[in-house]
């Protein structure tokens, strides 16, 4: 067989290999298989591909393959589970610009006069989605990270200055198009840098996985516009099929938040001042207490409910968390978690955490279950929540989370609160709930808190 | 390329999107995290095209930035399957609800 066939077949392999490993990831029974077959026919693409004709520098190749499983593989081991949002927006990036730099590759290497027009609309495609993804996972991970501020950074005439960005994207296209010129087709890449930041500038925290959906999506789009560009059909299929699932994923997530997709995207833009005027809320006063008083309410109720958040991944404290819940279910008290849709950073990442904690499966409920039992909850314990317990969503049309579905907290008969600060949360409003007659607050770091609270509810 | 070539590749993409859509219609939130990172992993399928331009680069240039290409794809491939692994790991002793597995059982 000659080797083209060879290889062709492979693509097809490869190809089949993704398809199962979607359908696997999208079931918890073949989730982990899944993403095995996924990667068993990553690896024999990549290893028939040295048998490209015409492929040389094997040892280049080799060594930058070295150097990028040196930077990937620690990254993803020993990142702590809740840096994972961040860390996948870091990953997708460096994707997103590997397209990028494919696409712009391969037209400095051709005579771009004598690319068709169609070739040229290939290159561009990659090369422009590419680099907005790679930039706009760039400032996603910086606001996860909190090396920037994760609200929306909004201000004047931003609208008009990212539309005039595209514009200009648009016409350096058209540009490039009729004059294929090499200084050209840089100046769009670096315009679409720029839009991929200013893109990502404007989206609150709360929102940034949704976002990083949409750019993995993107990223898919800018891999298949590269198989375009290099004829290669594995690249086609594969591209084509994250473009595709990422894009029904990212619907299905902000569907979990109870908004559309075009409301997170584009909703800071305006809806900014209607959240500082919220916020005028100081000098109220909130109810605290010690950890004893909590444990001795703990500890001689029927039903508590566990509402975990993102300051309870923070704090690491998924095991503290279950050694109290053990405590209390062995002095015959009802406990069940709570879990939020998008309860930690992303859709399903509390399910992880607590899952690392060995929670038991079937203790977790999800909202619409939550929701039903909490009018004959005695007391829900928030752990690091905040924007999903807030009644605001409900009540408040003006404040960015309004429309979003939260945990009904509200209808236990007591709300303990473990907060480290007065800080509101993630998505930087105040929480209504906390100045309520039924709401007390446990100040200290989640850890230390529920630490405190295992030791008392052994001493009652 | 000729003329069937783009749209043999033209019929491969549509065909693609009907596929990527349809493959993962149900999905449980629970898995929304584990199944982005495992696309994302897929998307390093660049890998394969930068392996291409690096191997076929002529000039300093477009050297560098196919080995940029090179590394920044093995980053994506390697670090997406990896993570995504240890994302679903942590799911594995996860009892069924109906038939309680002995590690649940002996639980206080």
């Amino acid at each position: 067989m000659k080797t083209e066939t060879v290889l062709r077949i492979v693509d097809l392999f490869a190809a089949i290999c993704f398809i199962l490993a979607l359908k696997g990831l999208s079931n918890p029974k073949g989730a982990r298989r899944g993403n095995i077959i996924g990667a068993f026919g990553m690896a024999v693409a990549i290893g028939f591909n040295f048998a490209t004709p015409g492929l040389h520098r094997f040892a280049i190749i080799l060594i930058a393959m070295a150097i990028g499983t040196a930077i990937g593989v620690p990254i993803a081991r020993y990142v702590k589970m809740t840096a994972v949002p961040q860390m996948v927006a870091g990953f997708n990036g460096v994707g997103g610009g590997a397209a990028a730099l494919v696409a712009m590759s391969d037209f400095l290497q051709s005579h771009p006069q004598q690319l068709a027009v169609y070739q040229i609309i290939e290159v561009l495609f990659g090369v422009i989605v590419g680099s907005v993804s790679f930039s706009g996972s760039i400032i996603a991970f910086a606001k996860l990270q909190e090396l920037m501020t994760g609200r929306p950074i909004t201000y004047p005439g931003q609208k008009v200055i990212n539309g005039t960005v595209f514009a200009a994207i648009i016409a350096g296209g058209a540009w490039v198009c009729v004059a294929p010129h090499t200084g050209v087709i840089v100046g769009v890449a670096v315009l679409s840098l720029v839009f991929g930041a200013a893109f990502v500038l404007p989206i609150g925290g709360a929102d940034v996985p949704v976002l990083i959906s949409l750019l993995n999506s993107f990223t898919g789009l800018a891999v298949a516009a590269s198989g375009f560009v290099l004829h290669s059909v594995l690249l086609v299929v594969a591209g084509t099929l994250v473009g595709a699932s990422g894009t029904l994923l990212t619907r299905m997530m902000s569907q979990a938040m109870g908004r559309s997709l075009a409301n997170i995207l584009f909703s800071a833009f305006g809806s900014v001042v209607v959240a500082t005027e919220e916020s005028g809320v100081e000098g109220r006063t909130v109810k605290s207490a010690s950890a004893e008083d909590v444990a001795i309410l703990l500890a001689y109720s029927r039903k508590v409910a566990i509402v975990p958040g993102y300051g309870l991944a923070v704090a690491q404290a998924q095991h503290v968390v279950r050694e109290l819940a053990d405590l209390l279910e062995a002095r015959g008290v009802e406990v069940f978690y709570a879990i939020h849709p998008v309860a930690g950073r992303m859709p399903g990442h509390m399910n992880v955490l607590l899952a690392e904690a060995n929670v038991p499966y079937d203790q977790l409920l999800e909202m619409e279950q939550a929701n039903a039992a909490f009018p004959t909850t005695d007391v829900a314990l928030v752990i690091g929540a905040n924007d999903v317990v807030n009644p605001a969503a409900k009540s408040s049309p003006g404040s960015p989370i309004y429309g979003m579905p939260i945990l009904n907290v509200d209808e236990a008969k007591n709300v303990i609160f473990l907060k480290r600060s007065m800080r509101p949360g993630f998505a930087g409003i105040e929480n209504e709930l906390m100045y309520q007659d039924a709401t007390t607050l446990l100040f200290g770091d989640a850890k230390d808190s529920l630490t405190q609270l295992v030791a008392a509810v052994k001493n009652t | 390329m000729s003329g069937s070539d783009i749209i043999n590749l033209i019929t491969v993409f549509a065909l693609s999107v009907f596929v990527g859509i349809e493959v993962i219609s149900k999905v449980p939130s629970v898995l929304h995290t584990p199944l982005m990172s495992g696309t994302n992993a897929i998307h390093g399928v660049i890998l394969v095209g930068s392996m291409i331009v690096l191997g076929d680069a002529h000039g300093t240039t477009q050297l560098v930035l196919g080995i940029v290409a090179v590394i920044f794809a093995t980053i994506n491939v390697v670090g997406g399957f990896v993570v995504t692994d240890r994302m679903l790991e942590m799911f594995k002793q996860k009892p069924e609800p109906k038939k309680p597995s002995s590690d649940a059982g002996d639980r206080p």
